[in-house]
């Protein structure tokens, strides 16, 4: 399923993917294959949901702030919960989790007012009460995901 | 440090880079910018660490890392930052922050683990334990089910019109 090529992607471009007018050629040449080569074997692992996407991470409240925030919801409801708060534009991830606090999800906004407006609206709105874990450090060095990938 | 410009470029670029010859062209048309400003915005911001990393941004489930384990510890406050130091280094660990306790969750530590299942994952906590000294601490392991919505940190238009 994974070529030798779509694995040296996946392990050695999580970091300093090239920041230049022509990266995929940059990345062929340091590899040793065409742009045409590198292009398709991206669209590839895209078309197979294998990455999400090429792009930048941001450390967390460099711009807008955000929260991580937890739900204990009976087991019968949440489905219908996490649907609710999934709508949220403001919501990205959402996971149920196995324990009493089931449902953990992480709200972005713009400041702290729009933080707590959407905290407030989804508490209204499911009725249920929200535990708000803001991020107060960060010690994590973000040197992407050393994947082993042999036995594929 | 950031300015309304690299917000209006970040926004943009946060939705992934086109596969094409001359991605940040592409970004550039989109925010109405030359390319050679977007390369240079974007190597500022990534020496300034604004960008963390820029890259591949892999879909762990996907690639067979199913069991995902957030686990959370009870430290003492004075010693956060340099447990949270030490367990950063794991190459396994792909989070580490530390959050607020709360009445009903005592927990000030928390780290990510992703593995391709979860014994492989405990196993990989009990090495961590083990180094950094946690074994007194109280902690609790909590794997992830089902996933409702997913999606890289993506700052909406309105979070960046005055944030």
């Amino acid at each position: 399923m994974l070529s030798p090529l779509h694995k040296q992607l996946l392990n050695d471009y999580q970091q300093n993917f090239p920041i230049s007018a022509t990266p995929y050629q940059d990345i062929a040449d340091a590899l040793g294959v065409t742009e045409a080569d590198v292009l398709s074997a991206f669209s590839e692992l895209n078309d197979n949901n294998f990455i999400s996407r090429i792009g930048p991470v941001i450390p967390p409240n460099h711009i807008g702030v955000s929260a991580l925030v937890a739900i204990s919801v009976p087991e019968s409801q949440l489905q219908a919960v996490a649907d609710k708060i999934s709508a949220y534009p403001e919501v990205n991830h959402n996971y149920e989790r196995e324990h009493r606090f089931n449902l953990w999800f992480v709200v972005i906004a713009s400041d702290a007012e729009h933080l707590s407006a959407v905290i407030d609206s989804i508490e209204q709105e499911t009725s249920y009460k929200a535990m708000l874990l803001p991020m107060l450090d960060d010690f994590f060095i973000d040197l992407g995901f050393k994947l082993d990938l042999n036995n594929d | 440090m950031i300015d309304s410009r690299d917000r209006q470029l970040l926004e943009h670029i946060q939705l992934g880079l086109p596969v094409c010859s001359r991605p940040y062209l592409e970004i550039g048309r989109l925010c109405d910018m030359p390319e050679t400003e977007v390369i240079e915005r974007l190597t500022r911001l990534k020496q300034q660490g604004l960008i963390k990393r820029m890259g591949v941004i892999v879909k762990h489930r996907q690639l067979g890392y199913r069991a995902n384990a957030m686990i959370v510890w009870n430290v003492p406050d004075n010693l956060v930052k340099q447990l949270g130091g030490h367990i950063s280094r794991f190459s396994f660990v792909t989070l580490c922050y530390q959050r607020p306790r709360q009445p009903e969750w005592p927990y000030n530590l928390y780290c990510m683990i992703h593995g391709k299942d979860k014994a492989t994952v405990l196993n990989q906590l009990e090495q961590i334990v083990e180094a950094c000294g946690l074994s007194s601490f109280d902690k609790e392991i909590l794997f992830s089910s089902r996933c409702f919505k997913q999606r890289g940190a993506l700052y909406q238009n309105t979070a960046l019109a005055d944030g």
